[in-house]
């Protein structure tokens, strides 16, 4: 995706002349050197630095802290421990089930919201009336914070006075228990990501569609494609790094699920996912290992185990891609 | 301290707001816009405003909910219209559950992000755009190559960095790790790339200009409104980021979406309350939506990968 990007860049590096210092006019030559070759550094400094720092250094920092004993309360006092902490997360049911709460909830969240993001994106397209109107309604979902946006939606999916058990209730169907039932409450946790990133992907998709070139569509109009043959033969084509962009982002994001169920799951549930763990993600057990159990190396193994997650889905990914056009 | 931001295009030739020359990639726009598209039918329509309702309706939900009271709002079926509560729970909200505080924090929290992000974006995004420096290339793919790191596996080395450096429960805990952005970075490169013309830096090296200088009185002026567009977004983010300020900040000196969580918490919910909360906590966001939403949309689409 990227290396198309840094192709055209490829600047020569301004011809060096060497000289002796001394004279003022050597001198302002000098500085004019320096400020040539130095500037550029000094400007990118900044993002690599702050990266550094609170990036980089916490994440491979992260991999030693796994391998010790730490405990909240005595933060400077770590025990080496090799990896009991990563045997134990292995032993661990409640890893195994925060891990399948991870992948199922991704799944339910990731793939009907890009779907839906692609129909979206394709009703943006049409020349319309009011169309900044509908731009900006999708993406008002996108200013909600998570906090308040699972609010909103632990209310909606009360049990007993929720608009949504109301509303099956009209149509004849029972009251749901959203919140104790496990896959009612992933449906619904997962309800709140398609809420919010939705109209979001949808604007992405929209963009890329509107680069497709024109003659593209007039060459299959006059290969007499409907236009849904279109649709599936020149406009997903056409924007298909944006699709591949939009699913590693969604990926990332799934991974990282936390607020979402936390505040889902009203307070003192919130951690733990569920009076069952029915909907914690590894996200929650990360914080709960570290922040209610005080187990900071433990917490640490649980991020590393994340990570190790994130790097298989893009193997698994990249895989799929490729058995895919080997069959194709 | 979030991965799902603003992304980045990779390739250069597309839309920006200032391009307006009338070549090449003027005349495309227009064929485009004679070719392409389709009028909307009337099932299109249908669909977009239902699109438009499930967006909007949970948060007009919300202001509902925070204008009744709990009696109110527990009653099947739900209300479905404002009640005559809305600025007397607002005000509960304000005092009680801590949000005044909260939206002042969040405020200088968003605030000096935003300024510092799209401060330190714009100039990293000038010296990849325009600069020639040795390793240009693998410092740009540096950059993406941050994006794919998720920030909230670093959270517990930077959770003890900030206790010994004494910030916990601090907002320099916070404001410190999102200074700058990627994502940030990457969009000033490709709009200054297509934005500023070559020759307006080559005249200002003629001058006798520093590169300091160059950035301050040739590419500002011009990187303004992607400037503008950028604060916005970046504010949007840091306003409701949730993760990294939940873990390191405290009651007694949250951000928003921080404090929403203790609304919740209590065995008995007061649910108008917590509605109240919620909306007051998003309100700013939509006064920025509705007043710049143009800007919005253009800067996210503009900052979308094509292809």
């Amino acid at each position: 995706m990227a290396t198309s990007t840094t192709k055209a860049l490829a600047g020569e590096e301004p011809p060096g002349r060497t000289g002796a210092e001394g004279t003022p006019r050597r001198r302002g030559a000098l500085l004019h050197r320096l400020d040539i070759k130095g500037a550029p550094y000094v400007f990118v400094a900044p993002f690599f630095v702050v990266f550094a720092a609170f990036s980089f250094y916490p994440l491979v920092y992260t991999s030693w802290i796994s391998l010790h004993d730490v405990e909240l309360a005595t933060l400077d006092v770590m025990e080496w421990v090799a990896f009991d902490n990563y045997v134990e997360l292995w032993g661990d049911s409640r890893f195994w089930n925060a891990l399948r709460n991870t992948i199922t909830i991704g799944v339910i969240s990731t793939v009907p919201q890009l779907m839906m993001a692609l129909g979206l994106a394709h009703l943006l397209n049409y020349r319309m009336r009011a169309s900044l109107f509908f731009r900006v309604a999708s993406l008002v979902p996108y200013a909600t914070s998570v906090a308040a946006a699972a609010l909103v939606f632990t209310m909606i999916f009360e049990r007993d006075f929720g608009m949504i058990n109301w509303a099956l209730g009209t149509v004849g169907i029972d009251a749901v228990n959203w919140e104790a039932d496990k896959w009612p409450a992933q449906v619904a946790i997962s309800t709140i990501v398609i809420w919010r990133w939705t109209g979001y992907n949808a604007l992405l998709y929209l963009a890329a569609m509107q680069a497709i070139p024109a003659d593209r569509y007039e060459a299959a109009s006059l290969d007499g494609a409907s236009r849904w043959q279109q649709f599936t033969h020149v406009t997903v084509p056409g924007i298909r790094s944006t699709i591949v962009f939009t699913i590693v982002l969604s990926t990332i994001g799934a991974t990282q699920l936390f607020g979402e169920p936390l505040i889902f799951g009203q307070g003192p549930n919130g951690i733990t996912g569920g009076a069952d763990n029915q909907y914690q993600t590894l996200g929650l057990l990360l914080y709960e290992e570290g922040w209610k159990n005080y187990q900071m190396g433990r917490s640490a193994t649980v991020a590393w185990a994340m990570f190790m997650l994130l790097v298989l889905a893009f193997v698994a990914q990249r895989l799929i891609k490729r058995l895919r056009s080997r069959t194709s | 301290m979030t991965t799902q931001s603003l992304p980045a295009r990779t390739d250069a030739p597309a839309r920006t707001p200032t391009e307006k020359s009338p070549g090449r990639g003027g005349r495309r726009l227009l064929r485009q816009r004679a070719g392409r598209q389709h009028h909307a039918g009337p099932l299109a329509y249908v669909l977009l405003v239902i699109m438009a309702v499930l967006s909007i309706f949970p948060l007009y939900w919300t202001m509902v909910a925070a204008s009744t009271d709990n009696t109110r709002v527990s009653q099947t079926p739900p209300p479905f219209l404002p009640g005559p509560n809305l600025f007397s729970n607002l005000a509960r909200a304000w005092d009680e559950a801590a949000m005044g505080k909260a939206m002042v924090n969040s405020l200088i929290v968003a605030g000096v992000i935003a300024l510092s992000t799209v401060m330190f974006a714009t100039l990293a995004g000038f010296a990849f755009a325009k600069l020639r420096f040795k390793g240009r290339n693998a410092l740009l793919m540096l950059v993406i190559g941050t994006m794919m790191v998720p920030p909230q596996l670093g959270v517990v080395p930077l959770f003890m960095m900030m206790s010994e450096l004494g910030w916990s429960q601090q907002l320099p805990a916070v404001i410190f790790p999102t200074l700058v952005s990627a994502v940030g970075v990457f969009f000033m490169r490709q709009y200054l790339s297509e934005a500023l013309p070559d020759e307006l830096v080559e005249a200002g090296r003629v001058d006798g200009a520093h590169s300091l200088r160059i950035f301050w009185s040739i590419v500002l002026p011009v990187a303004r409104p992607a400037m503008a567009v950028l604060f916005m977004i970046t504010f949007v983010h840091a306003w409701n980021d949730f993760f990294w300020p939940f873990v390191v900040l405290d009651m007694t000196n949250p951000t928003v979406p921080v404090a929403l969580t203790q609304l919740s918490a209590g065995y008995v919910r007061d649910q108008s309350l917590i509605m109240a909360g919620a909306l007051l906590g998003t309100l700013p966001l939509l006064v920025m939506f509705v007043v710049f939403g143009r800007q919005i949309v253009s800067g996210i689409m503009a900052g979308a990968v094509k292809g």
